[in-house]
């Protein structure tokens, strides 16, 4: 695919220079049982890529990584590596601990830039699998199922495969191009892609399970939920995901004016923010209810905003858009209780002047999917699994945020690739242990 | 301040840092530079009757990770000036800096009669000593000379008399390490009358090949040869030659160290081993001239810390140390033991120990607790201290008595 031209500035992440990558490469401990590893949700064997880089065996490298994470290049990027391998590295945060995320780039990015293809499909099995959604939790699942001989489909409801990763996170932190690329190794196994097909709409669960010998659902969340106060249907209130997709794929937001609103506190919030910051938006501002120790985004994240020029207004809530005209022209607020309750203080009550709106306040749940697939659910939607991530129905896995519960670390890009990759173990063994 | 003034067999200088005969010192630019910064001495680079030609390209450095030049090899012959040019060089500088050590190293064919020639040319011009180039490895060995003379106690005493029967200068003779036991040589050259030995010359070496051309490194035109290594990585060979010739009786003559001394801390090593003074070559071809003024001031620092008045105090102090291992105490004990404060828990020691050594460094079942150690079975062998990152993490802790000694010769002598 030919990605339109984007110009939402340079990305975040520089490459590593020779120099650097030599001395980094270099200093390296090479731990035993290294903690970098054990903090890694996919086990990446860390010292042994960077050992395979300080010896010029950047193909050994690639593969040490992809082989453990189908999603390495991805997570070069969106990892929030100080809590994970770099936080771990036995040079602690004084010390400075190994750049683990930048020498992870340059070996994907060398896979990249060089086309080679990491994995080879398995023997055949003759058992088929079907994948519904190709965000970070289908294609590991999808790429270890290839690899373990089984005929591997991934349904994808977008144009493009990838999911959040290709548009849900702003090319100047992730390109697409990086989870396209990602894709392409699956599909080098001779994985079937079916994209533009909506399971549900498009083809049934009934069908894909009568097709198919196992089924893993990765279907991830769907669109942001409404906030449920006044105005919320005007022009200028935007799904922070929609405007994110949009201006990603070089699309046009139309006018969004000099104010901008975001209303949430986590990572897509952030992005929605930095979008409208690089698409010449003068003052974007981040509301949100509780303190800023409260906000799920990462730390990283949240400095980048502010030398990006977001400014932030935290224990603060949305009460109502002010609408004029069929437009977004104001947002009242109310401030909220210290005491992370996020209760009103009527009274606090104030109108700010914005042209547009971004709710990024989390995202519905795909439960009528999930009934569809005869997949118990919680209350919330969540998929119950058990260990195997098997659900209720035994033939069918679920992996990624169908099956994460909200609030915990469970919701990176690497833990997703995890489960998918769990999941796909746990099918691959169902189907070999129904083949004997 | 201490004195760190040094005689090595009648040669003095101001300090015990001299630049070894190397491409540092192929002419007198050079050396006048070496001088302004500090260097106490000069060896020029080989002077023969008649100068030779040399090939490019000529050197090749060995890294380790991201570190350069642990290693250098190079086929670079002696001058390819004529004498007469370095001659009236050598003049300039001892003109300009009266004080410093120029000595001529000196190479030439198999004859009395050349040698003779060659030292009297040399004589014509203020000069403060010979260094007898018997080490050279690569090319003039295959002319019959440098190496090829080192590795023949018998040329070495030959020759060596020749020259001593012509100088009037003291007469260094410098040895080759390609040789089964350089104290035979060192003998030999004492036997000729020679006022010194300095060793080490380069190690036969080959540098590497190139994994994409498959040429050997480095090249001259598609083709290579041995050439001569040096620099860090061959200190501690060329401290066992010089802690071999300063322990025997029959050497008995000063010895000027050379071979991978990088700073003013492996200079006082060298000296404590014997050495009266030493050379340096690989060092300043890596940073230059300008690190003779930290090597000053460190070995300064170094003695006016422990109240020693002058640097010929600790020549040789540690040659009584270095004895044959029927002589080691077979009674001492040393045990390792982790910090677990400041590990860092990247189990370098463990695995070192479990894979190389004597599988007695345990992990606790929690990796966040430090490893530790099997005192019962420990025989401390230094690995895992060795391959710690922490400074002053693995203490080597002695466990016996320490009031008995038991050594292997005794052991043979007692009848059976």
């Amino acid at each position: 695919m030919t990605l339109p031209p984007v110009n939402l500035g340079p990305p975040i992440a520089k490459r590593l220079s020779r120099l650097d990558v030599e001395i980094e490469a270099n200093r390296c401990l090479n731990c035993y049982d290294a903690p970098c590893t054990r903090a890694c949700p996919t086990s990446i064997d860390v010292p042994r890529f960077i050992g395979r880089i300080a010896t010029g065996d950047l193909a050994g490298s690639a593969h040490t990584i992809m082989d453990a994470n189908p999603v390495g290049a991805s997570c070069a990027r969106v990892c929030p590596t100080d809590q994970l391998c770099e936080g771990a590295c036995v040079y602690n945060a004084d010390e400075n601990p190994i750049r683990i995320g930048d020498l992870q780039r340059y070996a994907t990015d060398w896979a990249i830039d060089t086309g080679a293809i990491l994995f080879s499909a398995g023997a055949p099995t003759g058992k088929r699998v079907a994948v519904i959604g190709s965000g970070p939790a289908g294609l590991a699942a999808a790429r270890e199922l290839a690899r373990a001989g089984h005929a591997v489909t991934i349904f994808e409801r977008d144009a493009e495969p990838g999911g959040l990763d290709t548009y849900g996170i702003v090319p100047f932190r992730l390109p697409a191009e990086i989870a396209l690329w990602e894709a392409e190794q699956v599909r080098s196994l001779g994985v079937e892609f079916r994209t533009g097909v909506t399971v549900g709409e498009t083809i049934s669960a009934d069908a894909i399970l009568t097709e198919y010998d196992a089924v893993i659902l990765a279907v991830g969340m769907g669109a942001v939920p409404r906030l449920g106060i006044e105005g919320e249907d005007a022009a200028g209130v935007w799904d922070a995901l929609d405007f994110i997709r949009i201006a990603k794929m070089g699309g046009d937001v139309g006018p969004i004016g000099s104010t901008v609103a975001v209303i949430g506190g986590g990572n897509t919030a952030i992005d929605a923010a930095t979008c409208s910051r690089r698409l010449g938006v003068p003052s974007v501002t981040m509301y949100y209810r509780r303190g800023p120790e409260r906000m799920t985004a990462y730390g990283f994240e949240i400095e980048f905003a502010k030398v990006e020029g977001v400014e932030f207004r935290t224990y603060t809530l949305p009460k109502r858009i002010v609408v004029e005209n069929g437009r977004v022209t104001g947002l009242e607020l109310i401030s909220t209780a210290d005491d992370g309750s996020a209760r009103p203080l009527p009274g606090t009550e104030r109108v700010v002047a914005v042209d547009t709106v971004i709710l990024a306040i989390g995202q519905s749940r795909h439960v009528g999917l999930l009934d569809a697939f005869g997949v118990t659910h919680d209350v919330s939607g969540i998929a119950a699994v058990d260990d195997l991530l098997c659900t209720s129905n035994p033939r069918v896995f679920a992996a990624g945020d169908v099956m994460f519960r909200p609030g915990g670390t469970d919701a990176m890009v690497v833990e997703a690739a995890q489960r998918g990759k769990q999941a796909a173990y746990s099918a691959d063994l169902l189907l070999r242990t129904e083949a004997r | 301040m201490a004195d760190l003034s040094v005689d090595l067999g009648g040669i003095r200088s101001p300090n015990p840092f001299w630049l070894a005969s190397a491409p540092p010192t192929n002419s007198g630019y050079q050396v006048m530079r070496a001088f302004a910064a500090g260097w106490g001495g000069a060896v020029w680079k080989t002077l023969a009757l008649e100068p030779i030609v040399n090939v490019t390209s000529r050197f090749a450095g060995q890294n380790l990770g991201a570190y350069r030049m642990t290693g250098m090899n190079n086929i670079e012959l002696i001058t390819d000036r004529p004498l007469e040019e370095n001659l009236r060089e050598i003049a300039e500088c001892k003109a300009k800096y009266p004080d410093r050590a120029i000595v001529a190293s000196l190479m030439t064919e198999c004859t009395r009669e050349s040698w003779h020639e060659l030292v009297r040319r040399c004589e014509t011009v203020p000069i403060d000593g010979f260094e007898l180039n018997f080490g050279c490895p690569h090319g003039m060995s295959e002319r019959g000379q440098g190496a090829a003379v080192g590795q023949d106690p018998e040329l070495v005493e030959l020759i060596t008399r020749w020259v001593k029967e012509a100088a009037h200068v003291p007469v260094i003779v410098k040895l080759t390490p390609n040789i089964t036991d350089v104290r035979y040589t060192a003998r030999a050259a004492a036997k000729g009358g020679a006022d010194a030995v300095s060793m080490i010359n380069t190690i036969n070496s080959l540098m590497g090949v190139d994994l994409d051309t498959w040429l050997p490194i480095p090249h001259v035109d598609g083709k290579s040869s041995h050439g001569g290594f040096c620099g860090p990585a061959v200190k501690p060979i060329a401290l066992n030659m010089v802690g071999a010739c300063a322990r025997d009786e029959a050497v008995g003559i000063p010895i000027s160290g050379i071979g991978g001394i990088s700073d003013w801390r492996d200079a006082a090593e060298f000296m404590l081993m014997g050495s009266s003074n030493v050379q340096v070559c690989t060092a300043v071809m890596h940073h230059g001239f300008r690190i003779v003024a930290d090597m000053i001031d460190g070995l300064n620092n170094y003695l006016d810390a422990r109240g020693i008045a002058s640097v010929r105090e600790i020549v040789g102090k540690t040659v009584p140390r270095f004895v044959d291992w029927n002589d080691l105490n077979l009674d001492y004990k040393i045990v390792a033991r982790i910090d677990p404060e400041s590990c860092i828990r990247c189990n370098k020691c463990y695995i070192a120990c479990e894979d190389a050594a004597h599988q007695c460094i345990d992990r606790p079942a929690d990796p966040r607790l430090a490893p530790v150690v099997d005192e019962e079975h420990c025989v401390g062998c230094n690995l895992c201290q060795m391959v710690c990152p922490v400074v002053d993490c693995i203490e080597m802790v002695r466990v016996d008595a320490g009031d008995t000694v038991h050594t292997w010769r005794e052991k043979l002598s007692v009848p059976s």
